[in-house]
């Protein structure tokens, strides 16, 4: 018999008791749309962790300070503190492939000011981190070059800070004191949000690093050098630039390992994005559970179906069809009702991840690949478990089916 | 379709069954039932054959071997000039769909499916490949069998009669060689069972082979021969010596109820 044919077969079978077929597709209807809404779910929050990351500064490279290892020991990160405002300078200027280069000094300190007084890190980076970081400020302006040349005692101050110490005023062209030192707020930093692991990026304090270096950190080792590249092709490249730039400048002999450490994006990107691949797939899998116990109610009323219709067999057997031919109806047959369960359930999934974004604020996520990916595993449970019942369709002798009351 | 063809490669003489010694042999637990105890039949082209007797004789046990739906133990059986006997399951089943036309005592037909969609049905599991259309074809059996204005009727909506006469359709709608009824008017009332068996006896005229089952004396007077079963043997075989004719019995009855309505 003809595909099509077969097909049309079926869905003249299924469609014969039609409250029947829409209880038995209930579980695969159930099952894809669990799998879809879940699968939504877990890929809205892989893409938002995405989306945070792409905030932390487009093509940014970090550099940190090394370890030390002593006699086999490890001394863990930096132990062996090398990194220099001027190692950030010489990148800065010998470097073809970085676009934009800043240290980063950090130094905790109380800040008061305003309304009163906030603990807050206060950075000390060059003009280029609004590039590295693509950071504006939502009022006010960045120090420039010559305000970081001649150590002025101008800050940049975050969302949180401005809200802590400035409640409801504009702090630009207020004073805070830093350490005691009075720095002048210039601007405020536009609202970045939670990092992905949950700390707020808002709450900072950015001045100029040569500033922060002699009045308030006092030593001339840094925490990091942030780099960016122009696009995010050249990263890699830049990573090794950085690295032969960085190891001829301490000196280190070709059998020395690096005393720095060079990051991408894509380095802290990935560990964020494993941790939502497993939460995705344990949530798909969950609700595959219930795709499989749908495809068990489909096995179950396609037993009843084959004995029920057991001299409709017996006649086909009778008229010259084949065993297989019997097999084939049948498994077209339980594959039908299964697919149609499941493009209901595509439907249903659409609509209830919708629904659920809306009532929750979670980000959800439908890919092609998800509809395609649960609509072929409803057909595989169709098949999976009609071929028993198809079997024993099959196997009917003809004289006892046409027989059978 | 005013010129049928049935077995239409076959204008020679050669008999349509040619079964020698069969018999069957059912193991049931420790027993052996014997249901057919070696039976001799040859069925002529173009004859019209009634089997008789009584339940447990092993008629249906033959109807089964001679429609290839069940092997027998030993003996054998040629349908058509075919060594049935040696034939596979998938085999058996595409001569049952070329060779062979089934009537049942209880129609079979497919429920909530028109009459042209259940006698379409056999065509659709035609293997030989040649070109067909199974519409026309089932079009013009239902014509033949005098249900041209019913085609679109579902079984429920048609008298047992005109059931029947759709699973006529439905057997001869693959021109097959032998047409094998079992107890087709077992159902029926004796006014339906009268025009069914008309109809038999038209297309018989025409040339088509006819095996019926019956245990009914007034049905097998309209074959031309009655063979007659009993504990697995043929005890009679001889031709019908006042052949009765249907139609002119339909004819009588139409007469009566006339008088009748008068």
């Amino acid at each position: 018999m003809k595909s099509t044919r077969l097909v049309a077969v079926a869905l003249r079978s299924i469609l014969r008791n039609k409250m029947r077929t829409l209880l038995t597709m209930l579980g695969v209807v159930i099952g894809v749309g669990a799998v879809i809404v879940m699968v939504a779910i877990g890929e809205g929050a892989q893409s938002q962790i995405h989306a945070q990351i792409d905030n932390l500064g487009t093509n940014m490279i970090v550099v940190t300070p090394g370890s030390s290892s002593q006699g086999g020991v490890n001394q863990g990160a930096g132990s062996l503190n090398r990194l220099t405002v001027e190692d950030a300078e010489a990148l800065k200027s010998e470097s073809f492939l970085l676009s934009a280069v800043s240290p980063s000094i950090v130094a905790p300190t109380q800040i008061v000011g305003g309304q009163g007084n906030w603990r807050s890190a206060v950075f000390g980076v060059a003009t280029d981190y609004q590039l590295i970081r693509d950071w504006p400020v939502s009022s006010g302006r960045y120090f420039d070059e010559g305000e970081v040349r001649s150590m002025r005692k101008v800050a940049v101050i975050g969302k949180t800070v401005a809200e802590a110490l400035f409640p409801g005023e504009d702090p630009v062209g207020q004073q805070v004191r830093l350490r005691n030192v009075p720095f002048e707020v210039i601007g405020v930093l536009a609202e970045k949000g939670q990092t992905a692991e949950g700390s707020d990026q808002d709450d900072v304090v950015l001045a100029p690093y040569t500033t922060v270096k002699n009045r308030l950190s006092g030593r001339s080792f840094i925490a990091q050098i942030l780099a960016s590249t122009a696009s995010p092709e050249g990263v890699a490249a830049a990573q090794v630039e950085i690295g032969s730039i960085l190891r001829e400048r301490h000196g280190l002999a070709d059998w020395e390992d690096d005393d720095f450490t060079v990051r991408n994006q894509t380095d802290l990107a990935a560990t964020a994005e494993e941790t939502t691949e497993v939460m995705t797939l344990l949530l798909a899998a969950i609700a595959s559970i219930s795709l499989v116990v749908g495809g068990i109610g489909i096995m179950n009323i396609m037993l009843v179906s084959v004995s029920e219709r057991t001299r409709e067999i017996g006649l086909r057997l009778a008229l010259g069809a084949r065993s297989s031919d019997v097999l084939r109806q049948f498994l077209v047959e339980s594959t039908v009702l299964s697919v149609l369960g499941g493009l209901i359930g595509v439907g249903l999934g659409i609509a209830g991840a919708e629904i659920l974004g809306r009532l929750t604020g979670w980000a959800t996520l439908i890919s092609p690949q998800t509809v395609l990916v649960s609509l072929g595993f409803a057909a595989s449970v169709g098949i999976f478990f009609g071929l028993w019942p198809s079997r024993r369709a099959a196997a009917l002798d003809p004289i006892e089916a046409l027989r059978y009351e | 379709m005013t010129e049928p063809s049935h077995g239409r490669n076959h204008h020679d003489d050669s008999p349509v069954i040619v079964a020698t010694g069969l018999e069957r042999v059912f193991e049931i637990g420790q027993n052996q039932v014997r249901a057919l105890r070696g039976v001799d039949l040859t069925v002529r082209r173009g004859e019209m054959l009634a089997i008789m007797g009584a339940s447990g004789s092993g008629k249906s046990t033959l109807m089964n071997i001679l429609g290839c739906l069940d092997p027998p133990t030993s003996g054998t059986y040629r349908l058509d000039g075919i060594r049935v006997d040696e034939l596979d399951k998938d085999e058996l089943a595409d001569v049952r769909n070329r060779k062979l036309g089934f009537v049942f005592q209880k129609f079979n037909l497919l429920a909530r499916t028109s009459a042209l969609e259940n006698v379409e049905l056999p065509l659709l599991y035609d293997r030989s490949g040649r070109e067909m259309e199974p519409r026309r074809l089932a079009t013009a059996a239902l014509e033949r069998v005098g249900l041209g204005d019913r085609l679109d009727h579902q079984p429920n909506e048609l008298s047992g009669g005109e059931q029947q006469r759709v699973a006529i359709a439905r057997a001869l709608v693959t021109e097959p060689s032998l047409l094998l009824a079992d107890e087709p008017t077992g159902n029926l009332d004796s006014r339906t069972t009268i025009e069914v068996c008309t109809l038999l006896q038209e297309l018989n005229e025409l040339g088509l082979t006819i095996v019926l089952v019956t245990h009914e004396p007034e049905v097998a007077q309209y074959a031309e021969r009655i063979v007659e079963l009993r504990d697995g043997r043929i005890i009679w075989d001889q031709p019908v010596a006042d052949r009765r004719s249907a139609a002119s019995d339909l004819g009588q009855l139409r007469t009566k109820d006339e008088g009748r309505a008068a």
